[in-house]
């Protein structure tokens, strides 16, 4: 108990249970990103536009995995297995001939939901440290299942011949066209999971993170509302894991190593457990930081490290509090 | 199959686990008494294992090296519980994660600038190169032998350090209650750098004995960090009684899983199947034994809490 109660603590408190899009900050922030693609091309900086792409789907998976960290309290140190269920099925559709995504990316959403309905029923019986460690196990089993079958590569993972087709109109081939889709994408999420915290579900988990046996006392059913949250993380886990696919056209046994999950946990973390843009905030100054220090020395880790380190010791509630603790002086 | 085989491979087992006892043993102190998530303790193996390598080389003596090296990564680990691991204490589990993430990721990149990405050479020494006779018929490497040997020394000698002496009872008090411990006057800030210290300094150890098998290179601590860390959840963590078990646990099921899955795969399936099945079945055993003694005794074999 004490262990669920501290590993929640680092989320904000005192602001509600509601949390708000902050418009006011995103329109324009959105803004720029529709505008983003124009400007690389202006620039003769294509390349960034699948870079850009690359974080957005980054930024959807961290705010799958803090829809459970941060606002349901369960650490989840596997959630990159979800990414790599939703990767594999899209990869494997793609080299059975199935190259719709109206057909593809739902039931890669839909067999991680599975996966992470299975591996929730069992894991949420542990609590605390424990369950960090039995979402790990069934991450690298998975990864190990992927590893063994050889009819989709094996250890050498899957090369796919093409993307995902959606309309007529749209190329998912084409940089810029793929780049709206995830962003459009990333936002309905970010919509769908605001509303899903404003809501009854929302309100009655995140009492759940903050007092679990008073829940239970209330008589909720709290095993059921963490198991549909991690059901629901495990989707949208899977469907930035049919975009991660797409965008590399590759998916190997690597999209599930527990690096992989460490990192989408390291980005929440980074941007703000239990802040609505939190995951956003963390995936994009996670491989921003990757990409400006690999350009200058091959011992960019160094400097990732110190900056992780100065972040955990000089802002002990992510980035994203840093920024509400400012905008927040005002009437705070 | 026959007994020379199954007795190979209990001692392979064996020192597997021996090993993975000297990795869990500080891990689950760390966690049982100061609740703390160390993912930094592979550095700590790996950094042991290139001072045991450099000084090995240095002087020419394979024992030298490793009595430095462990002293170095003592004091390596006992260094970095005073400067950064001890304002992390108070913190949640989650700021420990990323705080020791950014110490793994340090760690590695300077050992890299230091020595070069290229893995370094640490060999067995003469004395313990080749294998030894143990009785007509069944010969084993020397120096797995001598690797069981230290482990199970340094098991003996950690049993009778927690059971015999006054630190290992404050230890005891720690992880079974640390408030309770605190209160009565244990002064846990010392006994914190302390098995900080010794934790380090078995690390050390353990990538000083297992160096000249695996190889020493950059992240060679973080597969193994991972398979600690199922053994101090097995065993129950905080208890070194259950990483033992667990530790010895693991190791002999890993390594039965590689030699005789493969085996029994072939009587079962087509040859090509089961050379793509086994070694996924065989690595995901010890997961699979984790997650179903957490099934059943959601607080690992040997609790240590309450």
């Amino acid at each position: 108990m004490a262990e669920v109660s501290r590993a929640s603590s680092g989320a904000p408190t005192g602001s509600g249970l509601d949390h708000s899009l902050h418009l006011r900050w995103a329109l324009p922030v959105l803004a720029l990103l529709l505008l983003f693609p124009w400007a690389a091309s202006a620039l003769g900086a294509e390349f960034y536009v699948s870079l850009a792409s690359r974080m957005l789907i980054f930024a959807l998976a961290a705010t799958s995995l803090n829809l459970i960290l941060g606002f349901g309290g369960m650490v989840s140190f596997g959630h990159a297995a979800f990414m790599g269920v939703g990767a594999y099925v899209v990869g494997i559709a793609l080299q059975e001939g199935l190259g719709s995504a109206w057909l593809a990316w739902p039931l890669a959403m839909g067999v991680s939901a599975l996966v992470a309905l299975v591996i929730g029923a069992i894991s949420l019986r542990t609590q605390g440290v424990y369950f960090i460690m039995i979402t790990l196990a069934f991450a690298q089993m998975l990864y190990f299942l992927a590893v063994s079958i050889k009819a989709y590569g094996g250890d050498d993972g899957l090369q796919l011949m093409a993307r995902s087709t959606l309309a007529s109109g749209i190329d998912l081939a084409r940089e810029r066209d793929f780049y709206y889709v995830t962003l459009g994408l990333l936002c309905a999420s970010l919509l769908g999971v605001a509303r899903l915290l404003n809501a009854r579900f929302g309100h009655v988990l995140q009492a759940i993170r903050h007092n679990e046996s008073r829940m239970l006392a209330l008589g909720f059913p709290v095993f059921r509302y963490k198991l549909i949250a991690f059901v629901v993380a495990g989707a949208l886990a899977g469907l930035s894991g049919a975009l991660l696919a797409n965008l590399g056209g590759f998916v190997s046994p690597s999209l599930m190593q527990w690096s992989q999950s460490g990192m989408l946990m390291i980005m929440v973390i980074l941007g703000g457990v239990g802040y609505l843009y939190g995951g956003v905030v963390g995936a994009v100054f996670f491989l921003l930081l990757e990409e400006v220090l690999s350009h200058f020395t091959i011992y960019w880790q160094l400097g990732l490290g110190v900056v992780l380190l100065a972040v955990v010791l000089l802002a002990p509630n992510g980035l994203t509090s840093l920024l509400r603790r400012r905008t927040g002086a005002g009437h705070g | 199959m026959n007994a020379i085989l199954l007795l190979e491979q209990a001692l392979n087992g064996l020192q597997f686990g021996l090993m993975l006892f000297l990795l869990a043993a500080g891990l689950t102190l760390v966690f049982g008494i100061m609740d703390m998530i160390n993912l930094a303790h592979g550095s700590l193996y790996m950094v042991g294992a290139y001072l045991i390598a450099s000084i090995t080389t240095a002087t020419g003596n394979y024992g030298l090296g490793l009595l430095f090296g462990v002293l170095g990564a003592a004091a390596f680990g006992a260094l970095l519980e005073l400067s950064v691991l001890r304002r992390l204490y108070t913190r949640d589990h989650l700021s420990q994660v990323l705080g020791t993430f950014a110490i793994l990721l340090i760690c590695n990149e300077t050992v890299r600038l230091i020595w070069g990405p290229q893995p370094i050479a640490l060999s067995t020494p003469d004395w313990l190169s080749g294998p030894v006779q143990i009785f007509e018929g069944f010969y084993y490497a020397a120096f797995s032998l001598f690797i069981i040997a230290m482990g199970s020394a340094v098991a003996l000698a950690m049993y009778l350090a927690i059971t015999r002496t006054r630190l290992g009872m404050q230890v005891r008090a720690g992880a079974a209650n640390r408030d309770m411990a605190m209160v009565m006057g244990v002064d846990v800030q010392k006994l914190f750098t302390a098995v900080f210290a010794v934790g380090a300094g078995l690390c050390g150890l353990a990538g000083g004995l297992l160096g000249p098998v695996m190889a020493v290179q950059v992240g060679m601590g973080e597969s193994i960090l991972i398979m600690a860390f199922v053994v101090i959840v097995i065993g129950g963590i905080g208890s070194v009684r259950g990483a033992f078990l667990g530790a010895l646990f693991v190791g002999i099921l890993d390594t039965a899983g590689r030699t005789f899955i493969p085996l029994l795969f072939s009587q079962l399936m087509s040859a090509e199947a089961a050379a793509n099945a086994a070694p996924a079945v065989a690595s995901i055993l010890i997961y699979l034994l984790m997650a179903t003694v957490l099934f059943f005794k959601p607080r690992g074999l040997f609790p240590t809490h309450g």
